[in-house]
């Protein structure tokens, strides 16, 4: 069942068109990723879907209702956490939650339980009877996480929700939000820009200059940008590049005494390459596309980037190597160190065997 | 301190017209009106005010109807003003007013009304304001041709026609017209208040109502109208 349903919407603000034709489903039950740039129209698309703004053409729907036509329907099965702070600061936290479930029409002996609940959840419990103006940054955006979740919506839509938490609770909110998941079936909407929290979605949808770029599960979305990377360092590199050559008939690259070797299915191919090679190697990684190459390999400005602030690293689509070479200059390092070992503790053992 | 001031001033040189009545009894409905008014006004700022901080879209995105937003708000400034107001009333006996007990329930279901009728308007005008500079900056503007138009500081019985008109607009004309006269109910005879009283008070009333009732929708119209 689609729980939102997004047919050709299109928003414009005069001259400016900040979401175009967009068209996607969202599943019951499902946590759905929303990525792009800065400006690309992820929070115009959530102003419309939760009823802040109309489209100037399209339609959408969530939880089958209009919402255009069925607002109040559609305002009652959304919870929403804003990208901007939207707490009552006069208010302690336990009276904004209260607030916010009356409006929602919460039962007075439930809302105890949820309150509790929630505000446990966010760690803020202790602070319950504090004046949100005293609160910090971090703080106030833990209260309004429980706030959203307070009237149990349907769909909970976050606007980079876990922007300005610390790792710790960061952890401990998609702890949370994956049993929301799980036990309630609740349909998560969320934005971010944090990679590695994308990795949860079951689906993410990318989007930039308001048209959706990319649509499908992560691990999809990262074959689609390519190929694996093995990294090899040699004391005999000439000897070593030569062989690689011949033996697997692909160009190598060699970058900073470093061999890089294009392949398909780099766990699969790196026993291979042990059993095969005859030159000594030092030292070997693996690189696999993250999510991070998947964002920047789709979202190049088609004509230069000074139009975005984008970080110039990234290449376009496609050319696997180069946009490897401008990630693997900031990362491969870090990644080298810590993959070799694992590397060396987990596969020498089976190699060898 | 408007009282202080213009009371001072223009107390000796009114008294000396034929006006045959006490000048503060004259002038304290209107010092009342205005206040209320001004308060009425200015609260509606919170609008603008959850606007800026964002909690306003916390109101807008939950399940709750426009009209019952935008009448909260309204009554959460009439509250406010009529607060005022009643400060007002406790110190009238004290700077030798008369006042009946009597009078005290209509006073007051009219400053409940003007601060209503005021609140909605300062509503509207907040509803389309996206930032508080714009609001403070709109209400300066009007509320003191508002205040000098209403009739609060002379009576508008012989005043050039354009004034007439533009004062027929306010609000607070109407505020200050029907206080006046429960004010000045046992003071002045039936030919002098024909100099000083420009509609019955059930005529001021209903422009009052009808002048809430429409700027209210606007109000509603307005947060329901997205950009």
């Amino acid at each position: 069942m689609n729980i939102i349903e997004v047919q050709n919407l299109t928003k414009r603000f005069g001259e400016v068109t900040a979401v175009n034709a967009l068209s996607f489903n969202v599943q019951k039950g499902e946590i759905f990723g929303f990525l792009g740039p800065n400006g690309a129209g992820k929070s115009t698309t959530i102003n419309i879907l939760s009823t802040l703004l109309t489209p100037t053409t399209g339609k959408a729907y969530i939880n089958s209702f209009n919402v255009l036509s069925e607002r109040d329907k559609v305002r009652k099965s959304i919870g929403l956490v804003f990208q901007d702070p939207s707490l009552d600061d006069h208010l302690t936290s336990e009276e904004n939650l209260r607030f916010h479930a009356k409006l929602y029409g919460v039962p007075k002996e439930e809302y105890k339980k949820r309150m509790e609940e929630v505000l446990r959840l966010v760690d803020l419990w202790d602070r319950r009877k504090d004046i949100v103006k005293k609160f910090s940054g971090g703080m106030k955006r833990r209260l309004e996480i429980a706030r959203g979740l307070i009237h149990y919506p349907q769909v909970l839509f976050l606007d980079e929700p876990t922007i300005g938490l610390d790792p710790q609770t960061r952890a401990h909110f998609w702890e949370y939000i994956l049993k929301l998941k799980e036990e309630r079936a609740m349909t998560i909407f969320m934005t971010t820009h944090y990679m590695n929290e994308a990795e949860y979605c079951d689906r993410i949808g990318i989007i930039d200059y308001g048209k959706l770029v990319a649509l499908d599960t992560p691990s999809n979305l990262k074959k689609k940008v390519g190929c694996d990377i093995i990294e090899m360092k040699s004391g005999d590199e000439e000897r070593l590049k030569e062989e690689l050559q011949a033996r697997y008939q692909t160009k190598i690259k060699e970058k900073d005494h470093i061999l890089q070797l294009e392949v398909q299915d780099g766990e699969r191919f790196l026993p291979r390459l042990f059993n095969e090679l005859t030159t000594k190697i030092d030292a070997i990684a693996l690189r696999k596309p993250t999510l991070e190459d998947v964002f920047c390999a789709l979202l190049v400005a088609p004509f230069g980037s000074s139009k975005h602030h984008r970080k110039s690293g990234c290449a376009l689509a496609g050319e696997c190597t180069d946009i490897k070479k401008a990630l693997l200059k900031q990362n491969f390092y870090v990644f080298y160190s810590t993959y070799h070992y694992n590397l060396a503790a987990r596969n020498y053992p089976l190699l060898a065997g | 301190m408007f009282l202080v001031i213009f009371g001072a001033g223009l107390s000796s040189t009114l008294a000396r017209g034929d006006f045959g009545v006490d000048f503060i009894q004259f002038m304290y409905p209107g010092i009342i009106a205005m206040s209320v008014m001004g308060v009425a006004f200015f609260s509606t700022i919170s609008t603008v005010w959850d606007r800026e901080f964002g909690f306003l879209k916390e109101i807008l995105v939950a399940p709750v109807s426009r009209t019952a937003i935008a009448i909260g708000k309204t009554l959460g400034a009439t509250t406010i003003a009529v607060l005022q107001g009643l400060i007002l009333l406790v110190i009238a006996p004290f700077i030798g007013l008369d006042l009946h007990l009597a009078m005290i329930p209509e006073i007051f279901s009219l400053m409940l009304l003007l601060s209503f009728a005021v609140a909605g308007m300062g509503l509207f005008i907040a509803s389309l304001m996206k930032t508080t500079e714009s609001f403070g900056l709109l209400m300066q503007v009007l509320v003191f041709p508002m205040f000098f138009l209403s009739g609060a500081f002379f009576p508008l019985t012989s005043v050039p026609s354009w004034m007439m008109a533009l004062s027929r607009l306010n609000p607070l004309t109407y505020g200050v017209d029907a206080m006046r006269q429960i004010f000045l109910h046992n003071h002045i005879s039936p030919e002098v208040s024909h100099r000083l009283i420009l509609h019955p008070i059930y005529i001021n009333v209903l422009f009052l109502v009808v002048f809430s009732a429409v700027l209210v929708s606007a109000a509603v119209i307005a947060f329901n109208k997205k950009n």
